[in-house]
């Protein structure tokens, strides 16, 4: 027999500790936590906040530790109860412009932390929560955009004197211009395509008297990018408002976006939040003279401390804004182009035309939701929830001319500033609307018996295996059994380190793994016993197993990869939690029903030169 | 154990046996289709739980006289497991809306809600798609990884055996009206992996035993085979059987039709490996002459002017 190389001996120790390192942390069950943070991201948690906190809780019975991550403070607790408790009384007492969620907290060792183990995640049927899958209606932004244009096209073809007879944006989404002849035909032709750079090749033609305006592909994938992005935004920021610890708001495919709130159960309340959109508001800025109860002020977002004031009257509001987009002007200083429809365009010259050289306000407001407590009768509190607005100015900005369907802002300081003031003059626009397309919600006791239906299903099938392993083949089903076992850490551990979701079907995955994991050893140990039945002595029989079973096994687990992979790329939800530990599962496996057994088998039968016996 | 069994004889029987399945689970498939669960056909559906047992006849009242049509109300696994399916895709609020008109009605206890699924029209139908393509980029593979690692010929009966697993898990599921979602989907692939383990292994020692059994003609060689691989074969899925009622048993309704699907597959897929794979190889001529051992060419390449 081959000696087995110390190499392979210190390899397997090696992955052995590892895997046992880093699937530790998941034998750690985690604290019901309450995490609190301040509503602009900039902020980072402070003393300040801790301060407050700790004299919120003064009077409570409570008096748990707060502790101070980076973004956010964090106070343990004892029981969900004491959870609850807590969120209500930091709810009542904290002021709004902090975020206060009910988190699960890891109680990782901090030497394992310190090394980066940190415990699997669970997926939203294990923990609870609510699942959903938007779709942006891209097409309406798509026809939005062309409105826009249209309407700017019909003025500058008046300015050019170039009369058509009809215009209007079609339902496949291109404009189409019709003309009393085919020289104003021309003359339109040669002067879109010198100055509208965003349709496809040159406007082609229907008929001889008709032009029709095709968006180029590449500007579509702007619009529906855009429409994402700001959807995106808006939706981040409608989560902040939920209270949830560690949401998921993420692009998916080229039309959706993923949203995951862990912990929520009220879906009608999340759907209801999510569901709502911001506006704009074009207000001239009040000047000395306007009387005190036709102007307000308002603060500037993102900078609370500066104020202006601005007349009541409305210009218009967002949903007569077509577009908007950051670019820069002739010296290559940033702005932002606005588009705005033929009906917004005619009451913004109204209203600038006698202004030029005032200041020109816009508005972002939002809807917000929050939850105030009352006193009971029996002195309880009592949460219930308020929707309240929030006005902020995003751009005031001197005005120069009289201004038509489109204008620009300039004298941005940055592209960044350009960008982000058109990405909200966008999100508060007509924005593309959502859809939701799925819902998936699962209650917190449904979680809690998909844990346990799982782990049980999972300590009782490998059980079974290991008991008939080792029934069946004795000194080798000890190896194939601690094989086993080790492959299951292995597996967890890899798990851990990719931060990959456990879910249910997940669980299902590693059962099944552990079922077809034994087929290596099972192929071996065959293998072995018909090179004993042939007459080999047992230490040849044994590497003669190993060494013709190998290839056999190869190319048994790829073919079950190739599918788990196939299953990770086209699947979705269930299916990917599936294809992840099965294939994570086949490649573990190779290496301990392999490499694994071969150690132990060695250990105990290699040094024993006159071997007659295997016990298999 | 010690296998002489002469598996090719029963040669007719197993392809009568397979005809019939196959033919069976087609006509049920044409004539009663598949039961496609939520996941395929979009729709709504809500799970509750009613600590005190649940009233199902006054819960398919409340719904009705709420305007809730066609709602399909039944126990899930307990009496205090309620399931409500709403077939179509009204609103994508129904659920929720269900859950707060049922409290509403039923104010005396307290209902938990264990889950709400909503899967629009399109979803459905995309994911419908997804699943075909899948499956279908599977096979394929499968069929170029043994073609490339085996012959033409073994691709050729692998995949015969895939497809004749496919077809009467599927007919099963269609026979025994049993949902088929997501799960069972993944389930029915996890199917064709292992089906192909099996079949692999056996081809595998046949393919051995091709080039090295010099005594026997390619009919024995190929029943040699097949017993030599049976203990390990039927060993395997003896193993992979008991994870899997132990998942049927004891995982949770949501994985109860996943592991029912896995387990028919595990039968048939021993099953198809044993019979259906090997006579196919033997109805397609495989012979000795396609594994002689190719003498070296080039060795006297040198004498070569």
């Amino acid at each position: 027999m081959k000696r087995y190389g110390l190499w392979k001996y210190i390899l397997i120790l090696i992955v052995l500790s590892f895997g046992v390192i880093y699937s530790l942390p998941n034998l750690y069950s985690p604290d019901p936590a309450v995490q609190i943070s301040y509503i602009s991201s900039s902020q980072s948690a402070d003393i300040n906040l801790r301060d407050r906190i700790t004299k919120a809780l003064d009077e409570s019975s409570l008096s748990p530790l707060v502790e101070l991550n980076k973004d956010y403070a964090l106070i343990r607790l004892n029981s969900y109860e004491d959870q609850l408790k807590v969120k209500d009384l930091l709810s009542s007492s904290l002021g709004p412009d902090v975020i206060i969620a009910l988190n699960l907290a890891t109680t990782t060792p901090q030497w394992l932390a310190d090394i980066g183990a940190e415990p699997m995640k669970l997926g939203l049927d294990l923990r609870g929560g609510v699942h959903f899958l938007m779709q942006v209606d891209t097409e309406a932004a798509i026809k939005n955009r062309q409105n826009g244009t249209l309407q700017d096209l019909r003025r500058r073809l008046r300015e050019e004197k170039i009369r058509y007879t009809n215009s209007f944006v079609d339902d496949d989404l291109s404009i189409l211009l019709r003309f009393n002849d085919v020289s104003a035909k021309e003359k339109a032709d040669s002067f879109i395509s010198e100055n509208y750079q965003q349709f496809a090749g040159s406007p082609s033609a229907d008929s001889e008297t008709s032009l029709s305006l095709v968006l180029a592909q590449a500007e579509v994938e702007q619009i529906e990018s855009d429409a994402i992005d700001q959807n995106l935004t808006t939706l981040r920021n409608r989560v902040n408002e939920l209270g949830v610890s560690e949401p998921i708001v993420q692009r998916q495919g080229k039309k959706r976006i993923v949203v995951q709130l862990p912990g929520i159960q009220d879906t009608a309340e999340a759907k209801k939040i999510l569901g709502k959109t911001a506006t704009l508001e074009f207000h001239l800025e009040a000047q000395l003279d306007t009387p005190r109860t036709r102007k307000s002020s308002y603060s500037f977002k993102g900078n609370p401390g500066s104020v202006a004031s601005l007349q009541n009257a409305v210009i218009l509001g967002g949903d007569q804004v077509a577009t908007a987009q950051a670019s820069f002007d002739e010296n290559g200083l940033p702005q932002v182009n606005i588009t705005l429809d033929g009906e917004g365009g005619s009451r913004m010259h109204r209203a600038t035309r006698g202004n030029i050289g005032k200041r020109l306000g816009v508005l972002f407001v939002e809807q917000k939701t929050r939850t105030v407590y009352e006193k009971d009768s029996d002195g309880n509190l009592v949460p219930s929830q308020e929707i309240y607005e929030i006005k902020e100015i995003i751009s005031l900005a001197t005005i120069r001319a009289a201004l038509g369907t489109t204008f620009r802002i300039t004298g941005l300081d940055s592209p960044s500033e350009s960008s982000e003031l058109a990405l909200l003059l966008r999100a508060g626009a007509l924005a593309a609307p959502m859809r939701f397309v799925e819902e998936r919600t699962v209650g917190p006791s449904m979680g809690a018996d998909n844990i346990e239906a799982g782990v049980f299903s999972m300590g009782l099938g490998m059980a079974l295996v290991l008991l008939f392993i080792l029934f069946y083949y004795r000194v080798f089903g000890v190896a194939a059994s601690l094989a086993l076992t080790f492959n299951v850490i292995l597996l967890v551990a890899i798990m851990s380190i990719l931060s990959a979701t456990l879910t249910l079907p997940g669980i299902a995955g590693i059962v099944l793994t552990v079922g077809m994991a034994v087929d290596a050893n099972v192929l071996i140990f065959s293998r072995v016993r018909e090179e004993l039945k042939r007459g080999r002595k047992p230490l040849d029989a044994i590497d003669a197993g190993y060494n013709r079973a190998f290839l056999t096994i190869w190319d048994a687990n790829i073919t079950t990869l190739i599918v788990a992979v196939i299953l990770l790329s086209y699947g979705s939800g269930p299916i990917k939690g599936f294809a992840t530990t099965l294939s994570i599962g086949i490649i573990t496996s190779m290496f301990t029903a392999i490499m694994g057994t071969r150690a132990f088998v060695n250990l105990i039968y290699g040094s024993k030169k006159n071997l007659q016996r295997l016990s298999i | 154990m010690n296998f002489n069994i002469d598996f090719l004889a029963w040669k007719k029987l197993a392809l009568i046996t397979s005809g019939v399945l196959i033919l069976v689970s087609l006509t049920s498939l044409i004539v009663k289709e598949l039961n496609y669960g939520l996941d395929f056909t979009g729709g709504t559906l809500v799970e509750l739980s009613y600590p005190n047992g649940a009233e199902i006849d006054q819960i398919r009242e409340t719904l009705r006289s709420s305007g809730f049509e066609g709602a399909q109300v039944a126990n899930f696994g307990t009496n205090q497991e309620v399931l409500i399916k709403l077939p179509g895709t009204i609103s994508d609020s129904l659920g929720s809306d269900i859950v707060s008109v049922l409290k509403q009605a039923n104010l005396n206890q307290e209902i938990d809600l264990r889950r709400i699924e909503y899967v629009g029209p399109q979803i459905g139908s995309e994911l419908r798609d997804d699943g075909g393509t899948a499956m279908l980029i599977a096979l394929a593979f499968m069929m170029l990884y043994i073609a490339f690692r085996f012959q033409s010929m073994f691709a050729g009966a692998a995949v015969i055996a895939l497809i004749h697993d496919v077809i009467i898990v599927l007919g099963i599921f269609s026979l025994l009206e049993i949902d088929f979602d997501l799960t069972v989907l993944a389930a029915l692939l996890a199917v064709i992996g292992y089906s192909l383990n099996d079949t692999i292994v056996v081809s595998d020692r046949i393919r051995e035993n091709l080039r090295a059994d010099e005594d026997n003609d390619t009919y024995q060689v190929i029943n040699n085979s097949l017993n030599q691989t049976l203990g390990r074969t039927l060993i395997t899925s003896l193993t992979t059987l008991l994870v899997l009622f132990s998942l049927y048993f004891l995982g949770g309704e949501i994985i109860k039709n996943f592991a029912l699907a896995l387990i028919f597959g595990v039968i048939i897929g021993t099953y198809s490996s044993i019979y259906i794979a090997a006579n196919a190889l033997i109805i397609m001529g495989v012979s000795k002459d396609h594994f002689k051992v190719e003498e070296p060419e080039n060795s006297d390449t040198n004498s070569l002017p």
